[in-house]
Formats: C-alpha cells, structure tokens, sequence
C-alpha cells in the first residue's frame, strides 16, 4: 500500500537510522498522555490530547511518521537517569569538545487564579555543563499515525504553529528553529558555552486557543515546580524493603499510566510493539483494561497510594455504566465501548513487525477472570481503609448477579486468545474468587445479595473446578477443560486465595508449569502459542509471569527462589520504564509493549 | 399586557434561543475540530487564568451579551423599518465579519492575557492571539464564525415583530 503524502517526503539523514532498542526507551508524562524519549534525546511517540488520540510523534513504528529531537553533534557517550524520585529525565551527552545536559518533561500547572498553562506542554531544556557543544533540534511532527500532513506558519515571538490540523500546536524555542526546505519539518542549531542554556517547548491546546508559556525564568519555575510536585508525590510511597529504588521507580512509572482527569489507569502509553522480533503480535494497549487496573491498583495499595484507588473505583462506577452488570473486557479513559480494532499497513512497524494495530479486537471478549480480580481489588480497597458507599454497594450486587449467570459460559480467558472460547480453569477459579470476596464484602457493608446463593456459587464452582480442571494424571491444573496445557496464569490461584499456598495441587502444578513452561530461565504464559491463542507467530517470556510462581509455597527455598527471582528480573529490567512485557528467553534484547509492572 | 411589554418578552425569549443556537454552531465547531475560537474562554481568561472558572464566567457573559445583542438587533430592524430572516442573516454575517476583521484583531490590545507575536510571550499575557480572520485558530474559522452569526439574526429576523 502506497504511504500517505506525509510520509513520502525525501528522508532526512536522520530519519534512516536504525530503530532503538525497546528498551532503551525512556518515559514522560503527565497522567494524560505520555511520550517516549529514545536515548539520542528524539521523543518517537506521543498521541495528543489523551493516550489512545492519534499520535503527533511515531518514530517508534516507523521511522518517517515523526519525532521531536534534540541533540548534541558529534556524541561519544549519553548517560540518562531521572531527576532523584521524578518522572523529570536528564540525558547528558559527552562530545570530543564538551558535555551537553537535556532535561525532558511534561510540565504539570501549578493551580493559581492568575497563570494561564496549555492543555499539555513538553518543556525541554538544554544546558552546556561543560566546553563547547553544538546542540541539533529537530521538530517533525506527522500526525495521526503519519497520515496527516502539516504545514507550519511562524508566528513571530510566538514560535512555529502547525496549521491545517485539527488541534492547535505551537513550538517555541530560544534557538532560532526554520523550516527545512519544502520538508514538513523544523530545524535549528546552536553553539553553546559553559553556562548558557537554552529552552524548546512544545505548547498544544485541543479545542481553545494556544497557552504559549515564556521561556527563560519562567520555564524554570515551572520545571522546578514539576520537579517538586514529582517528589511530594512520590514521597507518599510506604514501601522500605529490598530493591527499594526500583519499586519507587515503578511506582513512577505506574503513575504515569493513570488518567488524572477520570481515574482511568491504561496498559500502556504505546500499541503495537511486537513481542517478538518481526513477529504479528502487535496489540494497541493504550485502553483501560479491567484486570490490569485491578493489579495496578494492588500495587497502589500495597504502597500507600489510597487516592489512585478511589480514583480508579470512581472511573469504574461511572465509566461502565453503558455496559452496567456486565464489564467489558476494557474500556478507554472515558469508558468508550467501541474500540474497534484497524491495521494501518503503509506503516513498516517497530522493525519490521507487522501490522501494526489500533484499537483492540479483544474488547467485545468475554473474559470471567475479570470479575475475579475486580472484586479482589475492591476487597483489598476495604482492607486498606476504604469505604464503599450505597450506589458502589449496588454496583457490587449487580456484578454478582451478572456472574451468577455467566460463570459456566466459556470465555476467551486471561491471554485474550482468538482460538475460540473455552472453559479456561483459571476464569472459572476467578469466578469463585468474585463470589467469595463478595461473602467478605458482605460482612461489612450493605451489599444487597443472598449469602446462601454465594455459597453455593462459591461450592458448585469449586466442585466444578477440581472436577475438570485438574488431570489426576499429570497432577496438575491445566489451561483449560479435558486439556493437558499449562497455563502460567494458574499460578496466582494461591495469591488469589482459591488454593492454600503450599497446597499439594499447586505445588504440584508449579513443578509442571516449571517443567513445560520454563525457556532459558523464564516463564512462558502457555507453551505452543499459536495453537492455543489462534494468532501467529511465537512469544518471549511474559515478564510478569516470573514473579507468580515463587508466590505459591511457604518454603523457605522457594523463598529463596523468590529473591533469586527479583534479582534476575532487576537485571533483564529497562532503566527507563520499569518492566517491559516480554522478556527475552530467546533473543538478547526485552520486546513488547512499553508497560507498566504488573502485579507480582 | 401592552404592546411594548409583550414585545421586549418576545426580543427576551427569541434572544435566547438565538444565542443558543449561535452558541451551539460555534461549540460544535470547536469540538469537530474546525476551530479553536472560544468566546466564552476568551471573554473568561480576561478576568481569571483557571480555566475552569474562565470558562464559566465567560459563558455566562456570552450568553448575557447574546441577550442583549437581540435588542441592538431590534433597533437595527427598527432603524430600516422592516424583519426578516434574510436582513437577519445579513446583519449577522456582518456583524460575524465585524468581528473577524475588527475586533479580534485588536484583542492582544485589550485583553490582559493575551500575548502578541511581536512581544512574545511574557508574564500573564501567553494566550495565542487570533490574528486576522481569527485565522490562528484554524483556518475555517471566518467560515464558522460567520454561519454562527448569520444563523443568530436570521432567527432573531424571522421572529421580530415591528409595529
């Protein structure tokens, strides 16, 4: 297929190279949307105004379809880290001549009655540390996936505006930026001496007109109060164990997935970054899935962070409404039901992987673990202090009821196969999970269902379970009814409260998990992939899955395995984003989308 | 009830619903994307940068404007001796284009928070300014501007009696 105009035009030099490693990928945000910043200082995917809005920037996935780079000229090292406990980061870049500094952010307003702040800024500060450096700037935004072509009009002190889109845009900078012959973009270069600094700022405003906020002082202020505001947050953190730093860092990270304005928390800020090298597993993450919300909000809990999570229980009353009792698989920030899934195949995809997808398939599924893992966030809400007033109450009772009629239905399980539905014995267990934290839930709030027919639910369910979903023969539990697969997700039937840890079915199922799902090390989610999701093409280990089994015993070697676990995984970990999603059990590089830490 | 009574409800009722409409075109246009221009947040940031609140107030004043508007229209109806939806639309295109290439123009004059691209931005004033035809917001503004005027004297034409 022919590209779109936008993304026909004569290749810069820079717009050859060769795609980052996932990886090496860093992130910024504003609990709104988020943008990832490659190593070189180019921002290569941000989608304005929220998460799944169609991007301005998506070098990740191809590399004519935008970025936002500043750089210094002629690099021997880059060194990043973020700004102590913040989502600020700082790259330095080391020249023959001198050593450069950038500082990337989101700002976030400070709330005055008199300072006007756009819907969204990315501030970008350059300063020379040391000798002499010559710093590149290059704006080359492609919007709507590349499809879109821009035009840009100067606006005097005002910087560059882009016209002829939907949305208004205005970059700003105190090196002096200009159009790059006929090319859609914007360059600029200065020579900077130890001590100076100079600011790019990209203002952008959806429906009103543009906030251009000064450069100079006043971007300072805002950069501290960016900073400052970062480190209250994260101060708030309770957690003082081991591997402190990364847990902290995650919780960053975890933050920026969040939807301030709805409470919504997504997936992850990207789509489409396969889970395999050139491989078709390529899903938009960018929505808000029930079950992973429902891990993320654990992880908020368990640290300390009780608004996120009424934050999140407030989003889920009012976001669901339109499929009210029955809970869609996923939802974007608004609690939109429609996100029908396209391929955009002018597109080349993160090297190479095809096609790349927007939207999700998955979202009509049915997936009975979700309930499961909802009701256990919920009671582990209660636990933490939280309280659940008369309509939660009734929402509570209306998700029960719903599962009362749909917990024998075969569903398309916690991998979201595409192979058909089937009895997977894991949503079945969840189903018993549901039932019994609303027996909890019960006790202490006026939740208005029967506790004889939760009972009875929670036995039949049980029965059923042991019954099918446990083969006498391999002594195990297995994916699915009358199969003999494994399944990695079974592992967080004892975390769940299903089975006791230490519980002679699970710890004979983690043997066989270990046995039929291990590869150099690490855990796969289900052996033969294509077989048993209908998709093609094979995986990596899914990261989080290495955390799960650990979990089951109470034995102290299992224990030990658990720190073993936490050190391997710190290891394989990216720097910049906590935990990529596949990690690598047959090539030397992390794959998959760019996520949050699930649950562990 | 007297005549003069009963008419001023009249210009009063068909004031708003004309400054409804006028509203919903500009609104409608802003949220499809063909234009950014506000006058509601723009008449709001005049007195408070939270833009919830500018929002707000900049509402209520448009729609008090819209109201009053409706007698500046009548006088005008009154003045040429004669109502109708066509010199309605007229005189709302006009005042539309008025607008566009007057008044909007002059803003970064007038309002505390707007900047100007020969100044750049600087202290409170960080609001783009429109530019001529308010082109700065987008380039089919003059279009949606001039509709949502000409659509708010046509109705104020069709529905005000002279007698």
């Amino acid at each position: 297929m022919a590209p779109p105009a936008a993304l026909s035009e004569p290749a810069s030099e820079t717009l050859a190279d060769a795609f980052p490693a996932i990886g090496d990928y860093a992130l910024i945000g504003n609990c709104r949307t988020a943008a990832l910043v490659s190593r070189e200082g180019a921002i290569e995917w941000l989608c304005l105004p929220t998460f799944s809005s169609p991007s301005l920037f998506a070098a990740v996935l191809d590399r004519r379809a935008g970025r936002f780079s500043v750089a210094a000229k002629g690099v021997t090292s880059i060194t990043r880290e973020y700004v102590d406990d913040t989502n600020v980061l700082q790259t330095t870049f080391q020249t023959p001549s001198g050593r450069m500094r950038l500082t990337d952010c989101f700002t976030l307003a400070a709330l005055t009655a008199t300072q006007l702040y756009p819907e969204h800024e990315i501030l970008r500060r350059v300063e020379c540390l040391e000798g002499e450096v010559e710093v590149d700037v290059l704006f080359e935004p492609r919007f709507d996936y590349g499809r879109a072509r821009h035009t840009f009009a100067n606006r005097g002190r005002l910087g560059w505006a882009l016209t002829h889109c939907p949305f208004g845009a205005l970059v700003l900078s105190d090196i002096a930026l200009a159009p790059d012959g006929d090319a859609a973009r914007l360059r600029g270069s200065a020579r900077l001496k130890a001590g100076e600094e100079r600011w790019v700022m990209l203002a952008y405003d959806r429906n009103e007109a543009v906030v251009v906020p000064p450069l100079g002082a006043a971007a300072s202020e805002r950069l501290a109060h960016t900073i400052d505001w970062w480190k209250r947050w994260s101060a708030r953190c309770r957690y003082d164990g081991p591997h402190a730093d990364m847990v902290r860092r995650s919780i960053l990270a975890l933050k920026l997935m969040t939807c301030s304005t709805t409470g919504a928390v997504v997936a992850a800020p990207t789509t489409s970054l396969p889970e395999e090298a050139q491989g078709p597993r390529n899903w938009d993450y960018r929505f808000c899935w029930i079950r992973d919300s429902a891990f993320v909000l654990h992880a908020f809990l368990s640290l300390g962070f009780l608004d996120e999570a009424e934050a999140f229980l407030e989003w889920l009353l009012h976001a669901t409404r339109l499929t009210w009792q029955r809970f869609q698989v996923m939802y974007d920030i608004f609690g939109e039901t429609r996100l029908d899934e396209h391929e955009l195949p002018y597109l080349t995809g993160y090297r190479g992987a095809r096609p790349v997808r927007i939207g999700n398939a998955a979202h009509g599924q049915l997936q009975l673990d979700i309930y499961g893992e909802l009701l256990a966030t919920v009671a582990a809400y209660a636990d933490a202090g939280g309280a659940l007033d008369a309509s939660e109450c009734r929402m509570l009772a209306g998700v029960g009821e719903r599962l009362f009629k749909l917990w024998r239905c075969p569903d398309q399980g916690i991998w979201e196969t595409r192979s058909g539905p089937r009895h997977h014995t894991f949503s079945k267990a969840m189903c018993w999970v549901a039932f019994d934290c609303l027996r909890a839930l019960g006790e202490r709030f006026p939740i208005p269902i029967e506790r004889a027919r939760l009972d009875a639910a929670c036995d039949e369910i049980r029965s059923d379970v042991e019954a099918h979903g446990y083969d006498t023969e391999l002594d195990s539990y297995v994916a699915y009814y009358g199969s003999r697969a494994s399944d990695a997700s079974l592992l967080l039937l004892a975390r769940y409260g299903y089975a006791k840890p230490g519980e002679a079915r699970m710890e004979s199922t983690f043997r066989y998990i270990a046995k039929t799902l291990t590869r150099n090390g690490l855990i796969l989610r289900y052996s033969d992939a294509a077989h048993f999701d209908g998709v093609a093409g094979g995986e990596n280990s899914f990261g989080p899955c290495n955390f799960w089994g650990p979990n089951i015993s109470p034995m102290p070697a299992t224990r030990r395995k658990r720190r073993s676990c936490w050190s391997d995984c710190a290891d394989r970990r990216t720097t910049w984003a906590s935990s990529p999603r596949s990690l690598p059990s047959r090539t030397p590089l992390p794959w998959g989308i760019f996520r949050r830490p699930s649950r562990t | 009830m007297t005549q003069t009574a009963g008419e001023i409800i009249r210009i009063l009722i068909w004031g708003f619903a004309a400054t409804a409409a006028l509203s919903a075109v500009m609104f409608g246009a802003q949220r499809m994307g063909y234009s950014r221009l506000s006058f509601p947040f723009l008449i709001g940031t005049m007195f408070t940068g939270e833009r919830s609140a500018a929002n707000a107030a900049g509402l209520m004043a448009y729609l008090l404007g819209g109201w009053l508007f409706a007698f500046v229209y009548y006088f005008i109806f009154a003045m040429v001796g004669h109502a109708g939806w066509l010199l309605g639309l007229g005189i709302g295109a006009a005042h539309g284009l008025v607008l566009l290439v007057m008044l909007l123009p002059m803003l970064p004059h007038l309002h505390p928070r707007m900047a100007s691209e020969y100044q750049g931005p600087g202290g409170q004033r960080t609001l783009q300014p429109p530019g001529f035809l308010a082109l700065n917001y987008g380039y089919r503004t003059p279009l949606t501007t001039i509709l949502a005027h000409a659509i708010y004297g046509a109705i104020l034409g069709a529905q005000i009696t002279l007698y």
